[in-house]
């Protein structure tokens, strides 16, 4: 009888402390067990068929001009193609504006190749069979800066100018859900359902989440830019859309992509 | 016609590891789009890979399998600088067919 009671009561005892136990745990496995599914996913990581695909639109001579994009300067002079996603956004002086990768992009469709302002802005994100070649040049693109470390200037006023529109931007509460960027993104350990939410006011995570972007989305069987990244945000906050390339995109990536200075750009990336 | 394939092959140990990415939509047949038509069913039906004419892997896929498909296995008896060429049909009869040298 006594043998009993104490085995019972030890029963309990284990019982009272599992719970909390459980949980530390299963925080910690999740992460974990995320990055190993992660880690299983990168050798095969589609992101791979855009950046051929990207590569491939870089090269070909195309538009009423049948010209190739190779002569476009991304910042780092004409066809210098890597390292050039690291130092984006930044001041361009033949067109006098801060621009970002697609703007860049637009720009020289525009010019090089000879297409129009609708042309070269059309379809910034793909779906399905109907796709986008926005997309996969920026996966290109962006493939190159793999390993380099973010560096976005801020040397000119302009790129100065733009960082503080970006920042207003991204603390500006607004809309019917009296939402603003910072709602999701300025305290650590938040989270959607089983999705973690960067907190986009510290260098760790900012740093995290603007060098993992583009990233193939599992769950959407697409690649996906930056660029569409704060899209889908500003739709999610029920905002005005957030038009392709206009100044206030180029900010908000300025204000993103500066503050991941000194960490290393290591995407397309895959996400689930 | 279809993106070309992504193939990598290395030798490994004894084995020559391939290591295939595969550009394509594989729709079941059991969705609907927006307006409540079911989207045809398109997905790859037969992938082989051939190492100096000889079929060194045949599989037969079916709806199951995730879009943009990432195939990987190993074979014995290649040596580096020979080629591993990856065929696959689909069941609308569209075809590709790639090759890859292997790496040491």
């Amino acid at each position: 009888m006594t043998r009993l009671t104490t085995g019972g009561a030890l029963v309990l005892a284990l019982f009272a402390c599992l719970p909390g136990l459980a949980a530390a745990q299963a925080g910690d496995d999740t992460v974990k067990k995320i990055e190993e599914y992660r880690q299983a996913l990168a050798g095969g990581n589609p992101a791979e068929l855009w950046e051929a695909r990207g590569e491939d639109l870089w090269k070909r001579k195309a538009g009423p001009r049948n010209a190739s994009l190779e002569a476009c300067d991304l910042g780092k002079g004409p066809g210098v193609v890597r390292g050039a996603y690291a130092e984006l956004p930044r001041y361009f002086a033949d067109t006098g504006r801060v621009m970002d990768l697609e703007s860049r992009l637009v720009h020289c469709r525009m010019t090089l190749q000879g297409l129009t302002a609708a042309q070269a802005r059309a379809r910034p994100y793909g779906s399905g069979t109907d796709r986008s070649d926005n997309e996969a040049l920026v996966a290109f693109i962006t493939s190159e800066s793999r390993g380099v470390k973010m560096n976005v200037p801020q040397s000119h006023p302009k790129e100065r100018e733009a960082y503080q529109l970006g920042k207003k931007m991204f603390f500006f509460r607004g809309g019917p859900h009296d939402f603003s960027c910072a709602t999701c993104h300025s305290e650590s350990g938040k989270r959607i359902r089983l999705q973690d939410l960067p907190n986009l006011t510290e260098a760790k995570d900012a740093q995290r989440a603007y060098t993992t972007w583009p990233a193939y989305r599992v769950s959407q069987g697409e690649l996906r830019t930056f660029q569409w990244r704060l899209f889908d945000c500003f739709r999610q906050q029920r905002f005005p859309e957030l038009e392709f390339t206009s100044e206030a995109s180029v900010a908000l990536t300025t204000f993103l992509a500066r503050n991941a200075n000194g960490a290393e750009f290591n995407a397309p990336a895959i996400k689930r | 016609m279809a993106d070309p394939m992504r193939i990598r092959a290395k030798i490994e140990g004894d084995k020559t590891v391939v290591r295939v990415l595969m550009a394509h939509e594989m729709e079941t047949g059991q969705r609907r789009d927006s307006t409540g038509k079911v989207v045809p069913a398109h997905f790859i039906q037969e992938v082989t890979a051939t190492h100096n004419g000889k079929t060194v892997l045949a599989a037969q896929w079916g709806p199951a399998i995730s879009k943009n498909p990432y195939l990987q296995f190993q074979f014995a008896g290649a040596k580096a600088g020979e080629k591993i060429a990856i065929a696959w049909v689909d069941n609308k009869g569209d075809k590709r067919t790639d090759e890859a040298t292997i790496a040491a």
